[in-house]
């Protein structure tokens, strides 16, 4: 490819302090040429931080940070070939549409003449030529947001990053712009580095996801990944919704491990590296991986009683007492199978497991 | 790689210039501080520090003129702030609390009047509007056209502080049964004390420190502080005027001070 | 009264709507009648013949305005061509402006941009130290103004004491003297505007430019001073417009050869030698073109608010 190393970006060892505060904990990683990259995390993980510092508007205190193989540590904004999307836009006020999607490319030193050439063509690539005499003010959110991604997508940049780029839309455009975003990306063959806090955002566009949290990588994946095999509480949590149980494990054979929660029933799942017999730890199940029926239909059937139902629009979801356990959500889609599914309140019913439902995570 | 960070924000000089700005706007001040308190009755020379020239302010040959020219500058701004800090706090509360009316920008361009039109344009006005109803002119007069110009110095921060009070807590007053005078009075009023101390304070210093006006409009034989100032320094600067400048030049950095405190604990509360 | 209690919900209320008129009385008569009755009368008197020692005779006559911009002649009897004198100053004060509004500009700028780029608990100390001079009495600064810069001062002491010039740098009676003490009048004026542009300004619109392979400097001209227009622009006019009828700095600093409008006005109100419908007339002349100017900024604001 270009130059010494198929790797877009490299994150080596990179740390970041403000004073006291460690914002990035020793963070390594690597994202490959034409990949669609996704950091994933809460507010204040530390995602917007390594943006920043891709980007060069934020140093790095240890460290390095590595575009096809040679460092840009140390070199300004303007001198790194790397576009970003703002999470407000920034789109410059004072400037029309077009120039706003010029300026890049006539700040590296193109004529006027073919920075708007390049910008129209941009342009229609977003389907906005016929706003490009307009002021940013006089347009819509979503076509804000287009411009934004015109102007970075201009100067045809090595790798574009996305702050949170959808967070002001509403909900039916976002979804929109999620598919747009992911052909885009297809079509242009740029890596594209997106930070976003809405995790399913994250899941429907990426490549692979980088799950931050306090300022470290808690698991790097693709969305499937991600999503069935959590390695830690963290992610289990912030992925998705989930039943965290505490559990202690008997004993492992074979890969599967036995373990045992409060009130005496028993589950067996797979067995992870790093946990042994005796460990207490938790235990993640997807609700949408359980469900309910008035008989055991397996030796392991949990025995509960349904509090409540809530109708969720897709789904409904059953909030249930386990005996001499926790409370525990199922989640039924709301389909004549989903729904033959679903118990009044107070009936004794027996919570069923499919395959992969249950996971044990370290901490 | 040369390492270090590239922020955007810092533009190289601009530093220096403001403290260099700050050199300008302060050393005169300092300067004539300084010499205020020199022995040498030369303005040119140091010989070491003395309050000879506060003494001689208070007990000079000229004492009589500062100090009666000292009295009509404190009971002028005195009565001119209190008036126009009352006027303008009626003004900000019809303008912010009284809904849309069709007056309300033509207010609101009077109240500002006296900050658009040139000051020596106000003066001359003034004069010929005295002289042509055949006004005598005196203290009196002068008293007149300062509670004008402070008007729209009290006016600023009375009506940015009541622009930070929501009106539901006048409304919340009133759903407890307070009538509209006791809403005023009993909430509105004392949420807004902050910004109409900082408004008085504010107009207090303006009418101590007018020149212009005063000396279009005051009567022959009259004098406020900056007239006799200016009338004495058309005869050269003396130790003893630096004297005058310094405590004048305190209290004014005493109140402002003291109205920067004000609101800057505001704030924080 | 608990139920009548109004229920908008917009920054204003008209809780007060009633009272208004009694409210916004004492303003009305107060300003009405020192305000706008006096530039009224001053206005009749423009156009009335002066009386010698002061006053004047009520008797129509365009004698002022004809005295500012005809020439006719050591007698009197030439037909009108234009007098110069007037305009000159005139034309003096709006270049003394202008470059004093320059100067201030050039150090405002800065300053301003300075300060509102500061932590924000820091900047109000800022705001603060920049406006503390400006309270202070405007004729007390300016005599320390030219108690610092005059021949024998302590700035020229210092320059030849220290070797660095071996001749005192004459300052006081030049324009330059002037412009000084003028940017040290409404300096204020100049960085408070701005500076609550700079600190309104989204320094994401900067980053984005710095992304977008701007330089620094390029980001400020492009960028940032575009965003921040119009706070110079207020700034600008709000020292330009005091300084263009000022009348302390040019009478203690700038000295005879450097009068301006406001002395010349001053000059007609004082003793023997005044005239008070040509001193009228030029106060509204001066007070004409005070009024354009601000007009037309009023609808520049309008314009690039709407």
């Amino acid at each position: 490819m270009t130059s010494k190393t198929n790797d877009a970006i490299e994150v080596r060892n990179a740390v970041k302090r403000y004073g006291d505060f460690t914002a990035l904990k020793r963070v390594s990683l690597t994202i490959s040429d034409n990949e669609f990259f996704t950091l994933l995390g809460p507010s204040g993980c530390g995602k917007t931080t390594l943006l920043r510092m891709i980007a060069g508007f934020e140093d790095v205190t240890e460290g390095g940070i590595f575009l096809f193989g040679e460092e840009i540590e140390g070199l300004p904004p303007h001198k790194r070939p790397i576009n970003t999307v703002f999470q407000n836009y920034a789109l410059f006020p004072h400037m029309t549409v077009l120039d706003n999607v010029g300026f890049g490319l006539e700040m590296l030193g193109k004529s006027k003449s073919e920075a708007r050439k390049r910008a129209g063509e941009v342009l229609e690539m977003v389907q906005l030529s016929q706003f490009s005499a307009r002021k940013p003010s006089q347009l819509s959110g979503g076509q804000q947001q287009r411009v934004a991604l015109a102007r970075a997508l201009a100067p045809r940049p090595k790798v574009l990053l996305l702050d949170e780029p959808l967070s002001a839309l509403d909900l039916k455009l976002r979804k929109a712009m999620q598919i747009e975003l992911k052909h885009l990306q297809k079509e242009t063959g740029i890596t594209f580095i997106f930070v976003t806090h809405d995790q399913e955002e994250a899941l429907t566009m990426s490549d692979r996801v980088a799950v931050m949290s306090a300022g470290e990588v808690q698991q790097l994946g693709d969305a499937r990944d991600i999503y069935e095999r959590p390695r830690n509480m963290f992610v289990a949590d912030f992925i998705g919704e989930t039943n965290l149980l505490e559990v202690t494990v008997d004993r492992i054979e074979a890969g599967r491990a036995a373990c045992h929660l409060g009130g005496g029933h028993r589950l067996t799942c797979d067995a992870v590296d790093g946990i042994g017999a005796g460990a207490k730890v938790h235990m993640s199940l997807r609700p949408e991986r359980l469900f309910l029926s008035s008989a055991p239909t397996e030796s392991e059937s949990l025995k509960a009683r349904v509090r409540e139902n809530i109708f969720i629009g897709t789904d409904i979801s059953t909030i249930l007492d386990l005996d001499d356990g926790p409370e525990f959500r199922v989640r039924a889609s709301n389909s004549s199978r989903g729904t033959s599914r679903v118990f009044e309140p107070g009936t004794e019913v027996f919570v069923n497991m499919e395959q992969g439902a249950a996971r044990l995570l370290v901490d | 790689m040369a390492k270090g960070k590239y922020d955007l924000r810092v533009y190289p000089g601009f530093r220096a210039i403001t403290l260099l700005c700050l050199v300008i706007l302060y050393s005169p001040l300092i300067v004539v501080m300084a010499y205020s308190f020199n022995a040498s009755p030369s303005i040119t020379n140091w010989e070491g520090l003395s309050l000879r020239w506060y003494a001689d302010v208070f007990t000079g040959p000229e004492s009589a003129k500062f100090k009666a020219a000292a009295r009509n500058s404190f009971v002028i701004a005195l009565i001119a702030a209190t008036v126009a800090t009352a006027i303008a706090t009626l003004s900000a509360t019809a303008i912010l609390r009284g809904g849309k009316f069709r007056l309300r920008t033509v207010s609101f361009g009077l109240i500002s009047l006296p900050l658009m039109v040139p000051e020596i344009v106000t003066a001359v006005a003034t004069l010929i509007f005295f002289n042509a109803i055949g006004f005598d002119r005196g203290l009196l007069t002068i008293l007149l056209a300062h509670i004008t110009f402070c008007i729209p110095f009290a006016y600023l921060p009375i009506s940015a502080r009541m622009q930070g009070i929501e009106a539901t807590y006048e409304q919340a007053a009133m759903d407890l049964y307070a009538t509209k005078r006791q809403a005023f009075t009993r909430v509105l009023l004392p949420l807004m004390a902050p910004g109409i101390v900082s408004g008085f304070i504010l107009a207090f210093i303006v009418s101590l420190d007018d020149f212009i006006i005063t000396n279009f409009v005051k009567g022959a034989g009259v004098e406020t502080l900056p007239t006799a100032i200016f009338g004495a320094v058309k005869q050269g600067i003396k130790p003893n005027i630096m004297a005058i400048s310094t405590m004048l030049l305190g209290v004014s950095v005493v109140m402002v001070t003291l109205s920067w405190l004000i609101s800057r604990k505001d704030r924080k509360t | 009264m608990a139920g009548g209690a109004a229920t908008g919900g917009s920054s204003t209320s008209d809780t007060y709507a009633e009272a208004r008129t009694w409210l916004l009385l004492p303003a009305w008569v107060t300003l009405g009648i020192l305000v706008l009755a006096p530039v009224a009368i001053m206005l009749v008197y423009s156009f009335l013949t002066k009386e010698f020692r002061g006053g004047v005779i009520w008797e129509f006559s365009l004698g002022a305005y004809d005295q500012f911009f005809c020439n006719r002649g050591l007698f009197g009897d030439e037909p009108c061509s234009i007098e110069w004198t007037y305009i000159q100053i005139f034309w003096r004060s709006i270049w003394q402006a202008g470059a004093a509004t320059l100067l201030s500009l050039a150090i405002g700028f800065p300053t301003a941009y300075f300060i509102a780029t500061r932590p924000p608990r820091q900047r109000t100390l800022w705001v603060f130290l920049v406006t503390i001079p400006y309270w202070v009495n405007l004729l007390i600064r300016t005599v320390s103004m030219k108690f610092l810069l005059r021949d024998e001062g302590p700035l020229n002491d210092f320059l030849t004491g220290t070797g660095l010039l071996s001749e005192p740098l004459a300052i006081v009676n030049t324009n330059f003297a002037v412009q000084l003490g003028l940017f040290y009048s409404y300096l204020p004026f100049m960085v408070l505007p701005i500076y609550a542009a700079v600190e309104r300004y989204n320094f994401a619109l900067s980053e984005a430019a710095s992304d977008l392979y701007a330089p620094r400097w390029t980001v400020l001209r492009r960028i940032l001073l575009p965003s921040v227009k119009p706070g110079i622009i207020a700034g600008c006019i709000l020292v330009f417009v005091p300084s263009l009828g000022s009348f302390l700095a040019p009478d203690l600093l700038g000295g005879a050869r450097n009068f301006m409008i406001g002395s010349l006005i001053e000059e007609q109100f004082k003793g023997n030698a005044g005239n008070w419908p040509f001193g009228a007339a030029a106060s509204m002349i001066l007070l004409t073109m005070v009024l354009i100017i601000l007009l037309i900024f009023a609808r520049q604001q309008a314009k690039a608010e709407g």
